[in-house]
């Protein structure tokens, strides 16, 4: 029920078997093109079929001010017209081989991928290297698809409580850092995004020396190289792919405070973000940590500390869980949330927050609970394995933050490495005078009254 | 190199892979069960998923909702084992369950490391057949499922769906949300609990998928283990659900600047010799792929919603044929119409030989790479033997979507599709959109 009413709430519960990361990876292989295109291959043999994936390290967090969602658009805009490919012709070709595909963009990283039957890998890598330079951008084409990317912002933040809130959070916690700024753009930007702007953006990142190729699946490494020189390996590299410079932070030395009212709010409840270190090359210690204090504090819905204190022993939450983002290139946060049960009010509630990290930090840990979490991410490596894709995607997203195949290939030692100690030393670190965001979202105080705001009409 | 991307197409398309590879052994418990199992060494873990058919259609209607919170309640204790002490238990084997309440079926899907098996199975073996329901966790759950259903009432998807519901179902079982009313919610008490635990949960109403590291003998004993002691008799289920809704538009009223379309009218049962000739018209209407008629006109063409899909609902007690879009208030209007006038093109003109090629050519060639992993292909498993497919059906399933001919697909499009059936359900402030055209 915790799942189902954490996913109203639109929070991802902190699940354990959810990949954390790609550590199970069996057998991968790393190659470099001449071109210096990265390719990794994660071989599965159980099921005759492949997961091709490009990914480009630019996302959001990379666009030119002023253009808030030009990287997303400039995804979608990829499956319409090359100088071979009619507009869609690309979705076409893909499903007429019983393929399915689709795109993802985020803060670090653009992801196109295919799965397909494992001897489709060739055509998949020739459309996917066509598209990688040889985009036409058609004027009506650009129009329409920016309707549709405004149409999605409607659809995911604008018609969700939940999703404006994570926005102004979001917002609130970065004073400089384009991490503030929403992926899916800012919707007074996103209608003046230009034909010029999209296709700035394309010519700037999307070259082989700034993307990675990973296949998993029913394929051997040599196959894969063989096939990726034969389709990457003529892009030539770009000469003037620029470095990711992103404005920094300044130090936080104030607290801020979001309150958002919105009547179609249900569950009200309060969030508490503060800024975190993530995982470094060579250095991913300190993130491993911090992912033991994320469940402890406040992982299983039953057993992390404010589960049991606040849901279970007090009843005065619904829902109580701690969550931490560990890879990315630039910091990212940990939060708190607590969702009140009826009569606790958020006041109390963000006090309860702050008085369950302090007792965490007086009583320190469980050694069975600890035991228990540390053999978790042990077990979850070979449940991962058993997902191809997943695990094909945590590469991804470790190679776009800049980690390297040794650091994501150490990860699973470092994580079995954390000791009790380590975790209260990277608490009292995080803890020790944080500037935080804290976030009501709630309803607007007329409304909280139980009046039906529907009518119906036929 | 277009010309080289279209030689290439067409040899592969003649290559596509016939079926899947997988081979699913049946097996009968000593006890009596029966399950399907996909063994597969290679991982050491086992992926187990129970289907108890029959699910929420089972609750009486003044105990709406008692399956719903009854599968809440199994995670939250068990035999000697409260809340917390169960989940520990369960973290420490690195196991993981899930329980899940639907209106046909209440679904158990369970992952199990060989390491540990028989400790796990022993912990779900208690879940199911030895929960506490204490007070405790009782009043606990509730609250949470009260907090869903408030959530409900203000999420413009969901009144559209259960609005929908409530005007094509009426009083059958149907036609309420699964979740309960906050009034049915308030007044559930343990025994009643009890009483949807007893009736949900049998041994004479469940199918079983397993794949991943075990053997015929070992799963038998598993199950046994697991379900034998659970009653065998299975309450009587509810008979169909007549579907009572006419064309038209409802428009329920909702603060947000986008609209929720949700819209169907009556589908085609599982059995009907037009089933499959249906299932390709529907992948051709409004189906998974990026091409489908709807997501070509709505979307790619005028940019009028982020995203459009249709699908035949086989719920056991009523197929429907349903479908959900969201657009700006400004623009749902002309959505609808364009989704109505598609409604109506293919109902009087069919489809085309192209679409139809397409169309068996994408769903033959995903069908085989559906069973990876042994999360999936255990679900898989359970749910063809709920849907009551024989075993191999896996195997000939693609000779029957590409058997499907434009003349059959044409004449189920005539039979199947109603545009003056059509009732769409518009959940938001939609502009210029009259309640009852």
């Amino acid at each position: 029920m915790l799942r189902r009413l954490a996913l109203a709430l639109g929070l991802t519960l902190p699940a354990f078997m959810a990949p954390l990361a790609a550590q199970a990876a069996g057998e991968v292989a790393e190659f470099m093109l001449d071109n210096g295109m990265q390719v990794i291959v994660i071989e599965d043999h159980r099921t005759p079929a492949v997961t091709h994936m490009v990914w480009y390290r630019t996302g959001a967090a990379d666009e030119p001010p002023g253009q808030s969602g030009i990287a997303h658009f400039v995804e979608h805009l990829m499956f319409k017209a090359t100088d071979d490919l009619a507009s869609g012709e690309f979705s076409d070709i893909v499903e007429a081989n019983g393929g399915s595909g689709n795109a993802f963009t985020s803060l670090d990283y653009t992801g196109y991928f295919q799965r397909v039957a494992a001897d489709r890998l060739g055509l998949m890598m020739q459309m996917e290297a066509d598209r990688m330079r040889d985009l036409v951008f058609d004027p009506e084409e650009v129009a329409t698809e920016r309707s549709v990317i405004i149409e999605e912002r409607a659809q995911r933040t604008d018609s969700s409580p939940g999703g404006l809130f994570n926005e102004q959070m979001a917002a609130a916690l970065y004073l400089n850092h384009p991490y503030g700024i929403p992926i899916i753009g800012w919707r007074h930007e996103m209608e003046g995004l230009t034909l010029e702007d999209a296709r700035a953006f394309y010519d700037t990142w999307y070259h082989p020396n700034n993307a990675i190729l990973i296949v998993a699946g029913d394929v051997t490494p040599e196959e894969v190289l063989a096939l990726a020189e034969q389709h990457y390996g003529p892009i030539p590299a770009s000469d003037s792919l620029p470095p990711r410079l992103r404005p920094t932070e300044p130090p936080h030395i104030a607290d801020r405070r979001v309150i958002f009212e919105d009547e179609r709010v249900a569950t009200p409840y309060v969030a508490i973000r503060m800024l975190a270190p993530v995982r470094e090359p060579g250095d991913q210690a300190e993130a491993a940590a911090l992912v033991y204090l994320a469940e402890l504090l406040g992982g299983s819905g039953q057993t992390s500390l404010m589960a049991r204190r606040l849901q279970i022993e007090e009843e005065r939450s619904l829902f109580a869980g701690a969550f931490y983002d560990s890879t990315s290139v630039d910091p990212s946060s940990f939060s708190l949330v607590n969702a009140p049960v009826p009569g606790v009010t958020l006041e109390e509630a963000e006090a309860d927050l702050w008085r369950m990290v302090e007792t965490f930090l007086e009583e320190g840990i469980d050694p069975e609970h600890f035991a228990r979490i540390q053999f978790q991410l042990e077990a979850s490596e070979i449940y991962e394995e058993d997902n191809t894709q997943g695990l094909a995607r945590a590469w991804g997203v470790e190679l776009t933050a800049g980690l390297s195949v040794a650091d994501i290939e150490a990860w699973t030692e470092v994580l079995a490495a954390v000791t009790p100690e380590d975790v209260m030393a990277a608490a009292q670190r995080l803890f020790d005078d944080p500037a935080t965001v804290t976030g009501y979202l709630m309803r607007p105080p007329a409304t909280d009254t139980e009046t039906d705001t529907t009518e119906v009409s036929q | 190199m277009i010309a080289r991307i279209a030689a290439t197409l067409l040899a592969c398309v003649l290559a596509l892979p016939a079926s899947a590879t997988i081979e699913i052994e049946e097996v009968t418990s000593p006890g009596g069960i029966d399950a399907w199992l996909v063994e597969d060494p290679s991982i050491p873990f086992v992926a187990l998923e129970f289907w108890f058919v029959g699910g929420s259609a089972l609750d009486p209607a003044e105990n709406r909702g008692a399956t719903y919170l009854m599968t809440g309640l199994l995670e939250e204790g068990a035999a000697d084992m409260d809340a917390q002490g169960f989940a520990a238990a369960v973290e420490g084997l690195a196991a993981s369950f899930e329980f899940d309440s639907y209106r046909d079926a209440v679904v158990v899907s369970a992952q199990m490391l060989t390491q540990n098996r028989d400790e796990a199975a022993a912990l779900l073996r208690a879940a199911l057949t030895e929960p506490r329901f204490d007070e405790a966790a009782l009043e606990r759950v509730r609250a949470q499922v009260v907090s869903i259903i408030e959530g409900n009432a203000r999420d413009p998807g969901e009144i559209a769906s259960s609005t929908f519901n409530a005007m094509a179902y009426g009083d059958h079982p149907y036609g309420a949300p699964q979740e309960g009313t906050l009034e049915t919610v308030a007044a559930l008490t343990r025994d009643d609990i009890l009483a949807a635990h007893r009736a949900a949960l049998t041994r004479g109403r469940v199918v079983v998928g397993a794949a991943g590291d075990i053997t015929p003998e070992q799963l038998g004993q598993l199950i046994d283990g697991i379900l034998g002691a659970l009653p065998a008799e299975a309450p009587p289920r509810p008979g169909p659900a007549g579907f009572a809704l006419d064309g038209g538009t409802t428009v329920v009223d909702f603060p947000s600047p986008q609209s929720v379309a949700f819209f169907g009218h009556s589908g085609i049962a599982r059995d009907d010799p037009d089933f499959f000739p249906a299932f390709v018209l529907n992948e051709v209407l409004g189906g998974g792929g990026f091409r489908s008629r709807l997501m070509e006109e709505v979307r790619v063409e005028r940019g009028l919603t982020y995203g459009i899909g249709t699908s035949l609902s086989l719920a056991d007690l009523s197929p429907t044929l349903l479908g959900q879009f969201s657009s700006s208030n400004a623009l749902v209007g002309e959505a609808i119409e364009v989704v109505r006038g598609q409604w109506a093109e293919i109902a009087a003109n069919g489809i085309t030989q192209d679409e139809l090629d397409a169309a068996v050519r994408y769903m033959t060639g995903a069908y085989p790479l559906r069973f990876d992993g042994n999360g999936r292909i255990a679900g898989i498993l359970a749910a063809m033997q709920s849907d009551g497919m024989p075993v191999d059906y896996i195997e000939n399933r693609n000779d029957y979507v590409s058997a499907v001919t434009l003349e059959d697909v044409n004449r189920v499009a005539a039979r199947l599709l109603r545009p003056e059936a059509l009732h769409f359900v518009v959940v938001g402030q939609p502009e210029g959109l009259s309640p009852g055209n």
